[in-house]
């Protein structure tokens, strides 16, 4: 090795790396807060379906149901952001060349995820916040103050398993067949997951494979947040972890080697 | 030059796309302070060699290093700028959120007001990118680059699809950088590029470095000057002359290429007094690159025959 070769790196300072990720973080939050197009329908599909079924259909019909179908939708309504907000977001930056830039500055390398992941936590919470307060107000659902924070909760951190599902899923398709093949997980899952129609009324089959789903595993977190669950919380954690932690795996294999 | 300016190299690298082989053995180094361009038809091995050094491919074969270290190491990578020839930007941020993005990952960066200033957009800062025109973006892209305040620059084809003006003020900035000692390394295949900007031009052809040295070198490789002048003997004449190589009017101008200028210039002058305007000029970097990937391709075809 020769002289300037060896000559002394610059050194980032932790605060520096730390930076750098909440500059990247900002960067992905504002770039889609600044997207109606992707807002709007991640913010209002759950809700108006909520409203639609939850509230003002299942009100007539039982008076659990509401609250029932807060878990439901609630759940329905954080897969969007972490599938979409991860798999698509994702599928176009590789199109666009965008993460083969960043692959090339000096981007601490789990920035572009955290940045990612911020932002999925942020459109979940504000999800579940609406879902919540339709429940109180127009739907009457009676949710102590532990109940109602236990549910934010579990409905804000379950995004995590989608946003892995969603990056799996980006590295897969490229570009504009991304929202395609996003869909043709997402609806059928939280057809199978019982999110539309209770699992109660399904097909036996259908609910055998129910815990195949990660959206199951999390309606049935969410639902005990309520009151309404059946025990066993424990498994639902763990099978929610085991997805998140296989989905994680497979997806950095892949980008490892396609980048 | 010697070895202990050397801040970059590629050593015997071979890379292969499954069936297609990209680089073939290049060897390329880059020294501290210098603008390097590196030139050659599409498909010749530029945008492969470049992606090693930034590390996002791994060499099938050979040497690659930064700064002494793996291109893979993000510390080598922190000394460096890059701008990518196909990167499409988050359409909606502003272009002062993208400067400040970039600018956090590296130890030592430039203020946004500071690259604003060097790449000449200081008046487009609170724009969203999508709203810019193509060069606008270009130069956006190139603020970015220079936002670490690296020691080495990767300009990947910097100037495609710029009108003249654009281009010639993208020019200026890099030269401005080069000047406060940055390294550039320039991949183009506008030869005029080269020409205004380089040091140290490296011809590349089917991943190897054919060529290489001053872009005055390389003109002088080729033998071949070009002869203008107003002359009333008809160029089907001149063309028979077993000096000439071609000969033919141009915009009413003769227009001769040789190898012999000077001995064409007397039998001209001999057989025509009134001819004017003469002219008699080393052939462009345009003819020496021609040449040069031709020269290479023959003696490529003589190979593969033999």
């Amino acid at each position: 090795m020769n002289i300037i070769e060896s000559t002394a790196t610059p050194v980032m300072s932790t605060g520096q790396v730390f930076n750098a990720y909440v500059q990247e973080a900002r960067a992905e939050v504002l770039r889609y807060l600044r997207l109606p197009g992707f807002l709007l329908p991640t913010m209002l599909f759950p809700s108006v379906f909520y409203l639609m079924f939850g509230i003002i259909l299942a009100h007539q019909n039982s008076p659990d149901g509401a609250r029932f179908l807060l878990a439901s939708y609630g759940t329905f309504g954080v897969m969007a952001p972490g599938l979409f907000g991860f798999g698509v977001s994702l599928a176009i930056d590789r199109e666009h060349g965008l993460l083969t830039l960043k692959r090339a500055l000096p981007m601490p390398p789990g920035a572009y995820l955290v940045g990612k992941m911020c932002m999925a936590l942020m459109m979940a919470s504000v999800v579940t916040t609406l879902m919540l307060c339709l429940a109180r107000f127009g739907g009457g659902v009676q949710l102590s103050a532990g109940q109602a924070a236990t549910f934010f909760v579990t409905e804000v951190l379950g995004v995590l398993a989608f946003c892995s599902l969603g990056l799996l899923l980006g590295t897969l398709a490229k570009g504009q067949s991304a929202p395609g093949l996003v869909n043709l997980v997402y609806l059928p899952m939280a057809f199978l997951s019982g999110l539309w129609f209770p699992l109660s009324v399904m097909p036996k089959f259908i609910q055998a494979i129910a815990p195949l789903w990660p959206a199951y595993h999390l309606d049935q977190l969410a639902l005990s947040a309520i009151g309404m669950g059946q025990g066993g919380e424990w498994i639902h954690v763990v099978a929610l972890a085991a997805f998140t932690a296989g989905f994680l795996t497979l997806a950095a294999r892949r980008l490892a080697r396609h980048g | 030059m010697s070895q202990d300016t050397c801040i970059a190299r590629l050593e015997g690298v071979h890379k292969r796309y499954g069936a297609v082989t990209a680089l073939d053995g290049i060897n390329l180094t880059i020294h501290r302070g210098e603008l390097l361009a590196l030139l050659g038809p599409n498909g010749a091995g530029k945008t492969t060699s470049i992606s090693l050094l930034l590390g996002l491919h791994r060499a099938d074969q050979g040497t690659v290093s930064l700064f002494g270290k793996d291109p893979q190491d993000i510390e080598a990578r922190r000394r460096i700028g890059v701008m990518l020839q196909s990167a499409n930007l988050p359409p909606t941020l502003k272009v002062r959120e993208l400067i400040r993005v970039t600018a956090s990952y590296y130890p030592n960066p430039r203020s946004v007001a500071e690259c604003a200033t060097i790449a000449g957009i200081t008046d487009l800062l609170d724009r969203r990118y999508v709203a810019l025109s193509g060069g606008q973006q270009r130069r956006v892209q190139f603020a970015m680059a220079l936002a670490g305040n690296p020691e080495l620059l990767f300009l990947d084809e910097p100037t495609v699809g710029l009108d003249l003006s654009a281009r010639q003020a993208l020019w200026a900035s890099i030269r401005s950088l080069v000047a406060s000692g940055s390294s550039v390394v320039l991949t183009t295949h506008y030869l005029e590029e080269a020409e205004a900007l380089a040091d140290r031009v490296c011809v590349i052809a089917r991943g190897r470095v054919i060529s290489e040295g001053t872009v005055d070198a390389l003109r002088a490789h080729v033998s071949v000057r070009r002869i203008r002048c107003l002359t009333s003997v008809p160029a089907e004449t001149i063309a028979a002359w077993p000096e000439v190589d071609t000969a033919s009017q141009q915009q009413g101008h003769m227009v001769i290429a040789t190898q012999h200028a000077e001995a064409v210039v007397r039998r001209l002058l001999a057989i025509d007094a009134d001819l004017a305007e003469l002219e008699v000029q080393r052939a462009g970097l345009a003819e020496a690159f021609t040449e040069i990937t031709r020269d290479s391709e023959a003696a490529n075809a003589a190979q593969e025959a033999a």
